[in-house]
C-alpha cells in the first residue's frame, strides 16, 4: 500500500512542500484529491472506487493514469510502498 | 448526479531560478482551426496524420514578398523553388501569382513543363544535368545556370551541334562574411574562377550569357550577406560591360531567406530571429541601385526564395498515441507523425500547438514519433498541456521541404490537403498504401 511521507505539507490549493529536501510541487485538483485520500490511508482500490464514483472515467483509463501519478509521487520521494 | 470531467492527475515540481532574458513565460498557443476549418473535422475527413496547406497563406506571403521588393527595385521576378515543395497544386498557386520555375533536376524540369510553365521561364540550376537534359533545355530556350566547367564544355559542344545558342548564366559562389561559406556549387568569385568561366562563355559564339546567379546559403538571418553578394554580382555586371560591351539581363540572388521556424539550439525564437522580406529587399535593392551599374540598364532581379514563402502555409495535424514516463521520471509523448514525414524536425524546434487548453496546468514533455527507431524524436523538450491518448496536436510551419524530403520509412506518407481561398478542402496528394509501395517492386520467379 502506498503511504505518503508524514512530514509533507499540503495546502487546500494543491501546493505541496517537502521540508526534508526543501522542494515544492503543485497538484491539479484531481491530483490533490488523490493525495488527500492517500493521506487518509485509503487503499488503491478504495481510491479507485471513490474517483470512479465522482468522475466521468472508466476503470482502465483511471488505472493507467493512477499508476503514472503514483509513480511520480514515488519518483519525487513523496510516497513509498509499505 | 452528473459526474465531473476527468483530467489526468498530475504533480509538477516547482522550479525557481533566473527568468529568461526576456522574462517570458511559456506561451501555449491553441490552434483549433486552419483558415476557419476545425482541426478535428479535417482529421475526421482526411485521417491522422495529415498535412494541410493554406492557399490563402501562400498567396498572402508571396504578395508580401513581391511588395517588399517591387517597391524598392524596378524589375523583380520571383521563380518558384521546386525542391522546396513540388506538389503541383502548390507550384500552380505560385505560377498563378506570376512566379517562374526554378528547378534542379530533370524530374523537376518536366514537372514545371507539365505545370504549364513556358520553357523560357524555367531556370535550370544544379550540378546534375545530362546531355539529354541540356538539349531539352536548349531547345526550350530555358535559362541554364552552369555549375561547373564540365557542364560548361558539354553545353558549348551541344549548342554547337544543335546550332542553337544556349541562354546561360553562371552560378557564382563567394565570401559574404557568413559561415559556412557555400563553395561547392558554381564558380568562385574571389579566386578568379568566375572570370575564367565568364571569359570562356563570352568568347564562345554558341553561348549567350544572359545572367549571373548566386545562392549564398540557407536560412540566412543576416541581410547584410545579401548586400555583399549583390554588390559582388553588380561588380561583375559592370566589368563584363566594360570588357566585352555585353549587357547582363538579370541577376539571380537565389534563395536562402529564413522562415519563422526556430532553429534547434537557437536562443531567439524564429519569429524574432528571421528578418522580414523588407530587410532582405532593402539589402539587395540598395546594393544594386548604389552600384556602378547604369540606372538605364539595371538588370532584372530574380529571387528563388522557397522556404520563406511556403513554410508558414503548411501544417501537420497529428494525434497522441501514448504517454509514458522515461526512467528518470520525465514525461514522454508518442505521436503518429515521425521524422520520416517531418524531416525538418532534425534542425527545427517546431511550434507544436494543442487544439485545446482547458486549464492552467502544463508539463514538459519529449515528443517522439511512432517509428521503432531511436532517432525518431520530434521535440526533445516542449511545454504542453496534459495530453492523453487521442488528443490532437498541430505542428506549425511545415510547408518547406517536408513534402519533398520525406521518406517512406516504416510508415506510409499521409494525405495532403489544400484549403482554397474560399475555405474548401481539396485532397492534393493521396496517402500511400501498401499497394503504392508494392507496385514498384518485382519478385524474381523463384521467389513467387
Amino acid at each position: 500500500m502506498l503511504k505518503l511521507n508524514k512530514n509533507i505539507a499540503i495546502s487546500d490549493t494543491g501546493y505541496v512542500f517537502d521540508p526534508s529536501i526543501g522542494e515544492s510541487y503543485t497538484l491539479n485538483p484531481i491530483g490533490l484529491e488523490i493525495v488527500e485520500l492517500l493521506k487518509a490511508n485509503k487503499t488503491d482500490n478504495e481510491i479507485k472506487s471513490i474517483i470512479l464514483e465522482r468522475y466521468d472515467v472508466d476503470d482502465a483509463t483511471f488505472e493507467r493514469y493512477y499508476i503514472d501519478f503514483t509513480g511520480m509521487l514515488k519518483n519525487y520521494q513523496l510516497a513509498k510502498d509499505e | 448526479m452528473e459526474k465531473l470531467k476527468f483530467e489526468r492527475p498530475f504533480i509538477k515540481k516547482i522550479t525557481t531560478g533566473l527568468p529568461a532574458k526576456f522574462g517570458m513565460k511559456n506561451r501555449i498557443e491553441v490552434v483549433n482551426n486552419i483558415d476557419g476549418l476545425p482541426v478535428e473535422e479535417l482529421m475526421n475527413d482526411y485521417g491522422s496524420p495529415v498535412f494541410v496547406i493554406s492557399e490563402r497563406t501562400l498567396r498572402q506571403t508571396i504578395s508580401e514578398a513581391r511588395l517588399a521588393f517591387s517597391t524598392r527595385y524596378p524589375l523583380v521576378q520571383f521563380a518558384w523553388s521546386y525542391k522546396t515543395n513540388y506538389l503541383d497544386a502548390v507550384c500552380r498557386v505560385f505560377h498563378q501569382e506570376g512566379s517562374w520555375a526554378e528547378v534542379v533536376s530533370i524530374f523537376e524540369y518536366k514537372k514545371a513543363l507539365q505545370n504549364g510553365v513556358p520553357g523560357a521561364q524555367i531556370i535550370f540550376n544544379g550540378p546534375d544535368k545530362s546531355a539529354e537534359d541540356l538539349e531539352l533545355a536548349i531547345n526550350n530556350n530555358s535559362l541554364i545556370h552552369i555549375d561547373h566547367f564540365d557542364e560548361l564544355y558539354m553545353l558549348a559542344e551541344l549548342s554547337k551541334k544543335t546550332q542553337k545558342k544556349s541562354k546561360v548564366a553562371i552560378r557564382v559562389n563567394m565570401d559574404t562574411g557568413i559561415y559556412p561559406q557555400w563553395d561547392r556549387f558554381g564558380f568562385n568569385y574571389e579566386n578568379g574562377e568566375a572570370w575564367e568561366a565568364l571569359n570562356r562563355i563570352l568568347l564562345n559564339q554558341h553561348l549567350d550569357l544572359v545572367g549571373l546567379h548566386t545562392h549564398i546559403g540557407t536560412y540566412i538571418t543576416s541581410p547584410s550577406a545579401y548586400r555583399t553578394a549583390a554588390s559582388k554580382l553588380a561588380n561583375l555586371v559592370v566589368e563584363i560591360r566594360n570588357k566585352y560591351n555585353h549587357a547582363i539581363q538579370y541577376i539571380d540572388m537565389g534563395g536562402g531567406f529564413a522562415s519563422q521556424n526556430t532553429l534547434r539550439g537557437s536562443y531567439l525564437q524564429g519569429y524574432d530571429a528571421a528578418p522580414s522580406f523588407d530587410e532582405y529587399a532593402d539589402a539587395i535593392s540598395s546594393a544594386l541601385i548604389n552600384s556602378a551599374i547604369r540606372p538605364d540598364s539595371l538588370p532584372l532581379l530574380i529571387l528563388e526564395t522557397g522556404r520563406a514563402l511556403v513554410d508558414n502555409a503548411g501544417y501537420l495535424l497529428t494525434s497522441v498515441l501514448a504517454n509514458k514516463r522515461l526512467a528518470d521520471g520525465r514525461r514522454a509523448t508518442i505521436i503518429d507523425a515521425g521524422v520520416n514525414i517531418l524531416f525538418t524536425s532534425f534542425w527545427y524546434d517546431h511550434t507544436i500547438s494543442p487544439t485545446r487548453f482547458d486549464n492552467d496546468h502544463t508539463e514538459e514533455t519529449t515528443i517522439y514519433g511512432p517509428l521503432c527507431m531511436n532517432i525518431d524524436c520530434i521535440r526533445p523538450a516542449i511545454v504542453l498541456p496534459l495530453l492523453k491518448k487521442g488528443d490532437r496536436l498541430v505542428v506549425q510551419r511545415v510547408g518547406a521541404y517536408n513534402m519533398t524530403q520525406w521518406l517512406q520509412f516504416i510508415t506510409m506518407r499521409p494525405n495532403i490537403v489544400l484549403i482554397d481561398t474560399h475555405g474548401k478542402t481539396h485532397l492534393i496528394r493521396k496517402g500511400e498504401t501498401v499497394e503504392t509501395i508494392k507496385q514498384q517492386e518485382q519478385l524474381p520467379k523463384h521467389l513467387e
